[in-house]
């Protein structure tokens, strides 16, 4: 199912099946080249995918942008541990629903990759970690491993390859710290999600203690798209640092929000007036997150001649995260919106690391006041203070990810955190939007 | 106790899809799944959990108080989650929660009290683009308006 009208703008690799009848079946799969890539790196050597997956400038998809082939080259090939693959599908950033499309939509692409994956560094079984609220995903996926399994791309010697493969699905149950991959893993073994003292990497000691690769479920989905037509032509999609595409999820303030596959270097103005649609009710555009609320905020200045690129956005002292682009227009309250990111951090804050448990919880705490008209001038540098005290101070990165909007919110806004002052009414009230706390 | 012969299956599959040693894996899906049939995280549950994967009551304790979506207290039939993260509040979910509270005649985390609906205002459900969002038990309604979570709720009360 798809539920936005694709655009004549977008570049359709990893999304080319989407609205194919049947998409999710293994006949779609095999009809449209599926697992041909597979058949092709099983003639490979471990490290000419691994090469080849470097040459595509594909970089995590999650959030991080890590460059994927380098990652699967950490992994020790000769330890004598079994070596494992995870497929995170967690997706739990808010702003963020592109994994949930590329599952329901193609499966057996998941499926591929993660056996591309496995060839490529000696792995035999692997595991998709899908929130525990996406359980028709966990059927849909289910039941692709099924149809893999009797048409033998799955299991023992998979089309006589004499490669052996095993993939299961596992439920999360409700935790954004669990999309943090050490915290995923932890999840994975049955245990609270927190993070693991890092390192040793996931690479060398993930899944079980076993060398492990572990990447977000897009990152994987890219793959066989590389090894069938080269590392060379995925790069060439995007702009020399960063390969290929990018599932985009536009949301918030706009005529035509949807999940869009853009090349990466997309201008970020004409993703919003063309594949968007342009601004909802003709408004002006106030505020952008580019790749969910993790990620510091744009004023509609810092988006003039920016591009949906990693080093685009880190100019402008942002990131392109996960692909969670939030819009908001002129009549957005920017202190609601940054208290409702706030509460969303202590909720999910897993109370490991003391600044995060504590930061975010008094982060609420103070915006919760200043949105309700009880904040003091104090307060504006005391938000700042406190966010910038838990920058880096963190066994993963919650900390920073609460930290960053609130610090970008503070400083571009801080006219509107003023505007709260002394008990005024919130000053976008007459837009009848984002009225109560 | 005894499960559901679908449940024993995949229970049975569960505990084989993990490494040798590592029973322990299956603990958050076996909770979750059996949370499903009997509805809510009983202390017959967890000690019946704690038993089949190895490891103690108070192991399997401690992961349930963790996350989330295990909960020790029953829900509503329907259990209705209303998404108040960034991309539902810019259209407007605050007032969609307040409106199914309203609705329904019971508060955030409240149930009927004849059992039959709740309520929770939850984070982002992975249906950004589609908001403001709603999940019914596990079931998705993209684009929800006061009036489609009207007749969305006025239609499972009349089937119930
Ligand atoms: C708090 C937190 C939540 C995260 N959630 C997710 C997630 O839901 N999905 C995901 O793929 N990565 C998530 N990540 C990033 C992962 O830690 C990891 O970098 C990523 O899965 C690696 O895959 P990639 O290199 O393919 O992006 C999260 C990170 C943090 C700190
Ligand atoms: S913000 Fe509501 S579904 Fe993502």
């Amino acid at each position: 199912m798809l539920y936005n009208e694709p655009s004549p703008l977008e570049t359709r690799v990893l999304s080319r099946r989407f609205g194919m009848a049947h998409s999710e079946s293994i006949e779609t799969y095999l009809a449209t080249e599926g697992y041909q890539a597979f058949l092709k790196a099983s003639k490979m050597t471990p490290d000419e995918i691994i090469s080849e997956m470097k040459a595509s400038n594909l970089r995590g998809r999650g959030g991080a942008g890590f460059p994927a082939g380098m990652k699967w080259s950490f992994v020790p090939r000769t330890s004598p541990k079994p070596k494992y693959i995870v497929v995170n599908a967690d997706e739990g950033e808010p702003g963020t629903c592109k994994d949930r499309v590329l599952m329901e939509n193609d499966p057996h692409q998941l499926i591929e990759g993660v056996l591309i994956a496995g060839l490529a560094v000696d792995a035999h079984a692997g595991w998709i970690y899908i929130r525990g609220e996406y359980r028709y995903l966990i059927d849909i996926m289910d039941r692709a491993i099924a149809e893999a399994h009797e048409r033998g791309w799955l299991g023992k010697n998979i089309q006589g390859t004499g490669f052996d493969f095993d993939l299961y699905t596992h439920t999360g149950a409700g935790s954004y710290e669990c999309g943090e991959e050490s915290a995923l893993l932890e999840s994975l073994e049955g245990k609270r999600g927190v993070p693991r003292i890092r390192p040793p990497f996931p690479a060398v000691a993930g899944a079980f203690q076993c060398p492990t690769v572990l990447n977000n479920v897009e990152t994987f989905c890219a793959a066989p798209a590389i090894l069938l037509n080269g590392g060379a032509a995925f790069a060439a999609l995007g702009i020399p640092k960063a390969g290929g595409t990018k599932l985009t999820c536009l949301t918030g303030h706009i005529n035509k929000p949807g999940v869009y596959e853009l090349r990466l270097g997309f201008p970020v103005k004409q993703m919003i007036e063309e594949v968007g649609g342009g601004m909802r009710n003709g408004k002006k555009l106030k505020a952008f997150i580019p790749g969910g609320s993790s990620c510091p905020v744009l004023t509609a200045a810092e988006c003039e001649g920016a591009t949906m690129d990693y080093d685009s956005m880190a100019q402008r002292k942002s990131m392109l995260g996960s692909g969670g682009v939030v819009i908001m227009d002129e009549d957005t309250c920017m202190v609601k919106a940054c208290l409702r990111l706030m509460k969303f951090y202590a909720h999910e804050s897993c109370g490991w690391c003391i600044p995060c448990r504590e930061g975010t919880a008094w982060l609420t705490k103070i915006m919760t006041r200043f949105h309700s008209g009880g904040g003091s001038p104090q307060d504006i540098g005391l938000l700042g203070d406190i966010a910038k005290n838990m920058l880096g101070r963190t066994f993963c990165p919650l900390g920073d990810a609460a930290a960053l909007p609130m610090i970008s919110i503070v400083e571009k806004f801080r006219g509107e955190f003023e505007d709260h002052l002394n008990g005024k009414p919130c000053p976008y009230e007459h837009s009848n939007r984002m009225v109560t706390a | 106790m005894t499960f559901s012969p679908q449940l024993e299956a995949r229970f049975a599959k569960l505990l084989e899809s993990y490494p040798a040693g590592r029973q322990r894996a299956a603990m958050i899906p076996m909770l979750l799944y059996a949370q499903d049939e009997i509805g809510s995280v009983t202390d017959e549950l967890v000690e019946e959990v704690a038993q089949r994967v190895g490891v103690t009551p108070l192991q399997v304790n401690e992961v349930v108080s963790y996350y989330s979506m295990l909960h020790r207290e029953a829900r509503g039939k329907y259990h209705v989650q209303v998404c108040t993260n960034i991309s539902c509040l810019l259209h407007d979910a605050d007032q969609l929660l307040e409106h199914t509270c309203q609705k329904l005649g019971i508060e955030n985390h409240g149930v009927t009290p004849d059992g039959q609906f709740s309520i929770e205002e939850v984070e982002c459900m992975g249906a950004c683009s589609w908001a403001p969002a709603i999940q019914v038990n596990y079931d998705y309604h993209h684009f929800v308006t006061p009036e489609k979570l009207d007749r969305l709720l006025d239609g499972l009360r009349k089937k119930q």
